[in-house]
């Protein structure tokens, strides 16, 4: 290997057969181009998704009630669920050891919103002051209503950025205007920004006050919980599924409901299908490996086939060297060394061209579900290796067979 | 320098098996310049093979400078072939991606001579053949004498005990004929043992002993009177 005869003796030969060592370096260099690509791309889905996933804290529960579907302990199918103030409340006191953040939610339906003469159309719900941390999202000016607004039924408001833009361009600041909800003034005491724009429409007030001023009693429409943060991913699964069936079954036991029952009490989690999905990227990258194994497969056949043509083509050649003293080792030596020597340059050259290709454009790579699509340098490195090592078996056996054929029969072969 | 023994050879040809040679003894002694003649399908070409190591016999003895040649493998005859034997073939074959000077070099680049020896060393035999000139020409730009003489170059290079020449002059026109047996008998003439394999009266009659073969066997082996080649070379 580090003979340095050798070593001439092959640059000799490679730069006398420029276009052969060309076709060959090109099939390895693009086998290796196109499987890092693909790599990338798998890589940039799974990120992707996880982007998606982050813009909700990961560990929320969502609870909302329906219609029931089965009869149950003397009830028909059909009957209406409705939950209540007590019912969050119990389910709270139930389950304060897991749990982080808690909110209920009140629709307030059947309003008309005005800021000055303007007529507004957003929707305006009542929700509890940790709503905030549920929906991971974040104030960009003022604050969000806390336990005090709650408790005194604080006519205050606070608003989505996209309504800020929308409708208080004008002024400097929103926070400190009023609006008119039904009538009603509320005072705006901050902007929220979600992750979601569509949630950014929406305008929130204390849910205490929602339920007083607009004839809410004690009715909610949902429940929100999130989770403390788990060690790692599987544990936080296991968590949040444990959590949802024993909110569930209380949430049942507490309306009545069958626990066959599939549409009076509905549990959201968001881990549940944040694993889901997770599986789904598992499976694409699987797949994306699959395609660039075969990639590289063809890669090696590409690989030997050319070896066999090379060898082919040299036939004569080596029956010449053979008869003026070259041993079949030497023989074989020669030709793999050249090979490896070709593979592994050309191998490592489509590394470069892909990897530089991922670092300058997959960063601005803006597309749904794909972010910043990147490959870890070690398994691509690994593929160049197994690559090379995989080309240098199927180049042995023609290298090996034409070593050993006759030297007569290979000076006789045109 | 060679002796022979009751050498026999058969090829199989499907189920029939094919008697080439049929008992040759023969002897050649060092510095002798030898002509094998015989028709197509004589058997000289099959002894010349088998003189080169290039094919073995079926049974018989064959002795080579005191070394007995026996229970070749591939790599052994590959050894004996580099120190021993230097070839030259009706078709040149030269490498054709190879100037003339690094094909004499590659009979010494199996020999592990270094690089720069190397060069020197075939330069000087590419002199010797009068082709110094050509050196950096690739055989596709060389006529058929001057492959020939490159040919030579480079079995002589490697400083072999015998030059072995299958129908050195087959290829070539009468005058380059000459020409290249000129060069051969200068060769034998520095004390060089050449054996050369022909079916031409004329080339064969330059040699300096005839060996004439028939159906695997020698019918005939004289010493002759050389004719020079040199007087046909202007």
């Amino acid at each position: 290997m580090f003979d340095i005869e050798r070593w001439q003796e092959i640059f000799d030969t490679i730069r006398k057969n420029k276009l052969r060592t060309f076709l060959t370096g090109l099939s390895v260099a693009s086998g290796i181009f196109i499987l890092v690509i693909l790599l990338g791309f798998g890589q940039g889905m799974r990120n992707g998704i996880q982007k998606e996933f982050e813009q909700d804290a990961t560990t929320s529960i969502e609870v909302w009630a329906g219609v029931t579907s089965v009869g149950y302990k003397g009830l028909n199918p059909g009957r209406r669920i409705q939950f209540t103030n007590e019912n969050y409340e119990s389910s709270s006191a139930l389950f304060n050891n897991s749990i982080e953040f808690e909110s209920s939610r009140f629709f307030v339906r059947n309003t008309t919103v005005n800021y000055g003469k303007e007529s507004l159309v957003y929707s305006v719900q009542g929700v509890s002051n940790h709503y905030q941390f549920i929906e991971n999202a974040g104030m960009i000016e003022g604050r969000f209503f806390n336990l005090k607004d709650e408790k005194e039924t604080a006519k205050v408001a606070v608003i989505g950025k996209k309504i800020r833009t929308d409708v208080f361009k004008d002024v400097d600041t929103p926070v400190g205007e009023y609006i008119q909800i039904s009538g009603i003034p509320f005072k705006i005491i901050g902007v929220l920004k979600d992750n979601q724009e569509r949630e950014e429409e929406r305008i929130y007030i204390p849910i205490t006050t929602a339920q007083k001023v607009f004839n809410g009693n004690n009715k909610i429409n949902n429940m929100f919980f999130t989770l403390p943060p788990s060690e790692n991913f599987d544990e936080a699964v296991a968590q949040s599924i444990n959590f949802k069936n024993n909110l569930l079954g209380h949430l049942q036991q507490l309306h009545t409901v069958s626990p066959d029952d599939t549409s009076g009490v509905n549990v959201w989690s968001a881990m549940e299908e944040a694993k889901r999905y997770y599986t789904l990227t598992d499976n694409i990258k699987l797949f994306f490996w699959f395609v660039g194994v075969c990639t590289i497969i063809a890669g090696v056949v590409g690989v030997s086939n050319i070896m066999l043509i090379v060898v082919k083509e040299r036939t004569r050649e080596i029956g010449i060297r053979k008869a003026l003293g070259a041993k079949p080792w030497s023989i074989v030596g020669m030709i793999l060394h050249e090979a490896i020597f070709v593979t592994a340059i050309s191998g490592f050259t489509g590394l470069i061209f892909s990897m530089a290709l991922l670092e300058i454009v997959g960063p601005h790579i803006e597309i749904d579900y794909v972010t910043n699509p990147s490959v870890n340098f070690t398994v691509a490195f690994t593929t160049v290796i197994v690559l090379v090592i995989a080309g240098t078996i199927a180049g042995f056996f023609p290298a090996w067979r034409a070593a050993s054929v006759h030297t007569i029969e290979a000076l006789r072969d045109e | 320098m060679i002796e022979i023994k009751d050498l026999h050879k058969s090829y199989k040809m499907g189920s029939n098996s094919l008697h080439v040679l049929k008992g040759i003894n023969f002897t050649c002694e060092d510095g002798e310049l030898v002509a094998i003649m015989g028709s197509s399908g004589s058997g000289k070409s099959t002894l010349l093979n088998i003189l080169g190591m290039l094919d073995g016999a079926d049974s018989g003895e064959y002795i080579l400078d005191g070394v007995p040649i026996k229970d070749l493998n591939e790599t052994k005859a590959a050894q004996y072939r580099n120190k021993f034997l230097g070839f030259v073939f009706q078709s040149f074959n030269l490498i054709n991606y190879k100037n003339a000077l690094e094909n004499v070099a590659l009979p010494l680049y199996y020999q592990r001579v270094g690089r720069k020896e190397r060069q020197e060393k075939a330069l000087n035999y590419l002199e010797r053949v009068g082709l110094k000139e050509w050196a950096t020409h690739l055989p596709s730009e060389l006529s058929g004498g001057q492959k020939q003489r490159v040919a030579i170059a480079r079995a002589m290079a490697a400083e072999p005990k015998v030059l072995l020449a299958d129908e050195p002059t087959g290829a070539l026109d009468s005058k380059t004929s000459y020409e290249v047996m000129d060069l051969i008998q200068k060769i034998n003439d520095e004390g060089n043992t050449i054996l050369v394999v022909t079916h031409e009266e004329d080339i064969a009659h330059m040699c300096k002993r005839i060996v004439h073969l028939r159906d695997g066997v020698i019918v005939e082996d004289k010493k002759i009177e050389q004719v020079r080649a040199e007087s046909y070379v202007q």
